[in-house]
């Protein structure tokens, strides 16, 4: 049960609409990604609720669809 | 509260540090989980490992614990703290190191 990369992009953008994703296929098998997430939302809140933020945005797929997804937030530099 | 979730409750309260993982400090089942003991390891702090393998109660209860899908996770001072790659992150940028510094945690002296 794999996720594509574009699944995962359209799930986060569905939620941080402002969002600047990129996302990598770690290991060639769709089950092991990294995503890079820059989003306004991001600002003033602490990492784990960055973090949170994309886990909530990706409606429980992660730790069961998605195995892996080594995430990186920050807000935007402005 | 259920009963694994008084026992988590107690081991967040009861110890400084205390890392929900796969596996045990010394052979760690996942490479997430390996990471963080890694690091801890390096910055020689004491804590405690919790092996969420050893029950699926245990392993449920966490992540509706901490409100957080994945393992590993850390908690500092009964303080939740992130999982793999914020740890990560936090330590390359030093920032772990100094939050055990805030909270009074100390290196173990090496024994010679």
């Amino acid at each position: 049960m794999a996720m594509d990369a574009k699944q995962i992009e359209r799930l986060i953008k569905d939620a941080l609409p402002d969002a600047k994703i990129e996302i990598r296929d770690l290991a060639g098998d769709g089950d092991h990604y990294a995503a890079t997430v820059v989003s306004r939302a991001f600002k003033g809140k602490t990492r784990v609720q960055q973090h949170q933020l994309v886990y909530q945005a990706l409606r429980g797929a992660m730790g069961n669809q998605l195995h892996a997804l080594a995430l990186q937030t920050s807000a935007p530099d402005d | 509260m259920s009963d694994v979730m008084q026992w988590i409750d107690q081991q967040v309260k009861s110890h400084d540090v205390v890392l929900f993982m796969k596996g045990t400090p010394d052979a760690p089942m996942c490479g997430f989980s390996g990471q963080v003991v890694q690091i801890l390891d390096y910055l020689g702090v004491p804590y405690a490992g919790v092996n969420v393998l050893s029950s699926d109660d245990l392993r449920n209860g966490i992540k509706a614990y901490s409100d957080w899908p994945t393992i590993p996770q850390l908690y500092v001072k009964g303080e939740f703290i992130g999982g793999c790659d914020i740890v990560r992150e936090m330590f390359q940028k030093g920032e772990l190191q100094e939050l055990l510094k805030e909270n009074n945690i100390v290196a173990e002296q090496q024994s010679a």
